[in-house]
């Protein structure tokens, strides 16, 4: 009862502030950077020969510019967060040497984004093995992309969307030489083969997220953001697989409460995913259990009777 | 004194003490899974699904042998329901066991070499070996590979109605194994049906 207060206390504040029907605030003066910035290719006049060039951009500075309509920050200008000096072309060299602001620094310790707890998330990344490995260069952007961010526990997204696009967040680099090799040196482990124990691990990967047994679960933190040491994941199937499943506090959290109190025990994980164990009907239970004395007492006064006559 | 009938030969017995080991296990480890907890472990969860899934393998061909064995020797014969009587004949071997063994009656339907099942018992096994065992094999099959199941049916997990359909055919089953371990003590002896599923021999009524 108390994990569901908490639950119901946390997810209660679980809205989205950002609008996300109107037409996008900096849909005009961003044209100009999406010209070029959306596509593989741009071209340019060259100033010294007057003849247009074509150029290839670099992969890590394209954008999809539906993705970041349909992102959290859709209504932001490129020049709210990049340099005005972007503004002209060829841009100039010291602009790429600005810091990037990390998500703390547009949104700490301001009550109107207090729900989203970033300052918590704060303190558990900076506990957490990618900030304890790493020097400061790991930063938010290493995980998310602020371009096309979308709050998937705020929306109105499915849990396997919700576990699709987080999961994402890890495999991307946890799945991918090249961007693991980014941040480490160490060789990168096969998930396949590290996670063998874990039977039907493709059905796991589509079902949870990562973070269910990687981090540290609080009940008051939205999406956990700890990451443990390997060695202290979570690797007991019980603690999953059982009527007091840790992933109510935290996965199917972003479920609608109301679900959970509709009669069947663990009603929200009845409807729309199925954990072995964590899924106990009430009713069938009694039901079971009443057919089965039944039997049994059929049985023992026929025994009875068998006995006294014999 | 009647003579002793060679009812079981030796593929049934076998396939027979396969089910019934398997059956356990199955049993065991399934409500280990459905009422798995951190605190009061049955069996370990990563055991009971490995143990589950390769005693499911083994009674679903064991189930396979049984189908053969029916088609292939006269023992399949023993499994037709005769519809028009069926209501009649049930209510005959329910008042016996209800009433009549109680009176020292005779069985109204004992065994014979052309009889092996009285008329409740060829009815369960019916609904048993060719209603249920199929349905708990399909389902059991289909969790194993859960993606060729249908992700959503009527807004509810398919997976979670296979699972559901599952547990409540294994919980019948269950059910049907108490009951049927209760009447094989109704033979000549207590001990005599457990015998004959040894020796292949059932003794006279």
């Amino acid at each position: 009862m108390l994990l569901l207060l908490l639950i119901f206390s946390v997810s209660a504040s679980a809205q989205l502030l950002v609008d996300m029907e109107a037409e996008p605030a900096g849909i005009e003066s961003n044209q100009t950077c999406f010209e070029c910035h959306t596509n593989q290719i741009y071209s340019y006049e060259n100033d010294w020969t007057g003849e247009i060039e074509r150029k290839a951009m670099n992969p890590n500075f394209i954008l999809d510019s539906t993705a970041f309509h349909q992102g959290v920050h859709r209504h932001f200008a490129c020049t709210d967060c990049h340099s005005p000096d972007y503004e002209s072309f060829p841009h100039p060299s010291e602009a790429r040497l600005e810091p990037m602001y990390s998500c703390i620094d547009c949104h700490g310790g301001d009550d109107t984004y207090a729900q989203y707890q970033f300052e918590l998330i704060e303190e558990e990344f900076s506990k957490s093995v990618h900030a304890t490995h790493n020097d400061e260069n790991f930063d938010c952007w290493m995980c998310h992309d602020p371009h096309a961010y979308k709050a998937m526990t705020r929306g109105n997204f499915k849990i396997t969307e919700i576990v699709q696009n987080h999961n994402q967040t890890c495999i991307s680099c946890h799945n991918d030489p090249i961007q693991f090799k980014l941040v480490s040196d160490s060789l990168r482990p096969d998930l396949a083969v590290v996670h063998d124990f874990i039977p039907n691990y493709n059905l796991h990967l589509k079902s949870v997220r990562c973070i269910e047994c990687h981090t540290s679960q609080e009940d008051t933190m939205w999406v956990a953001h700890q990451i443990l040491e390997k060695d202290l994941a979570v690797k007991k199937c019980v603690d999953c697989h059982s009527s007091n499943t840790m992933l109510m506090a935290s996965l199917y959290k972003y479920q609608n409460l109301e679900a959970r109190q509709d009669g069947f025990l663990n009603a929200v994980i009845l409807n729309n995913s199925y954990v072995i164990g964590a899924n106990r009907n009430y009713i069938f239970n009694i039901i079971s259990i009443v057919l089965f004395g039944f039997a049994l007492l059929a049985i023992a006064i026929h025994v009875y009777f068998r006995f006294k006559n014999r | 004194m009647a003579e002793r009938i060679y009812l079981y030969p030796i593929w049934l017995r076998l396939w027979h003490a396969i089910n019934a080991l398997m059956f356990l296990v199955l049993l065991a480890t399934g409500l280990s899974m459905q009422y798995s907890s951190p605190d009061l472990p049955l069996i370990r969860f990563d055991l009971a699904v490995q143990f589950h899934n390769i005693s499911g393998l083994i009674v679903s061909f064991n189930y396979l042998i049984f189908l053969a064995g029916n088609i292939a020797t006269k023992n399949g014969r023993y499994y037709r329901l005769q519809l028009a009587t069926l209501y009649k004949e049930l209510t005959i071997q329910l008042e016996y066991y209800l009433i009549g063994v109680f009176k020292k009656r005779p069985a109204p339907y004992p065994v014979s070499k052309d009889r092996k099942f009285n008329p409740l018992q060829k009815f369960t096994y019916v609904a048993t070996m060719y209603g249920m065992m199929p349905v708990i094999i399909v389902t059991g099959l289909a969790l194993l590979f859960p993606e060729f199941i249908i992700e959503k049916v009527f807004q509810s997990s398919g997976i979670f109605l296979t699972a559901f359909l599952h547990t409540i055919v294994g919980f019948m089953l269950s059910m049907f194994l108490v009951i049927h371990i209760y009447f094989s003590t109704m033979g000549s002896s207590p001990t005599s049906n457990f015998k004959s599923m040894v020796n292949g021999y059932q003794e006279p009524h």
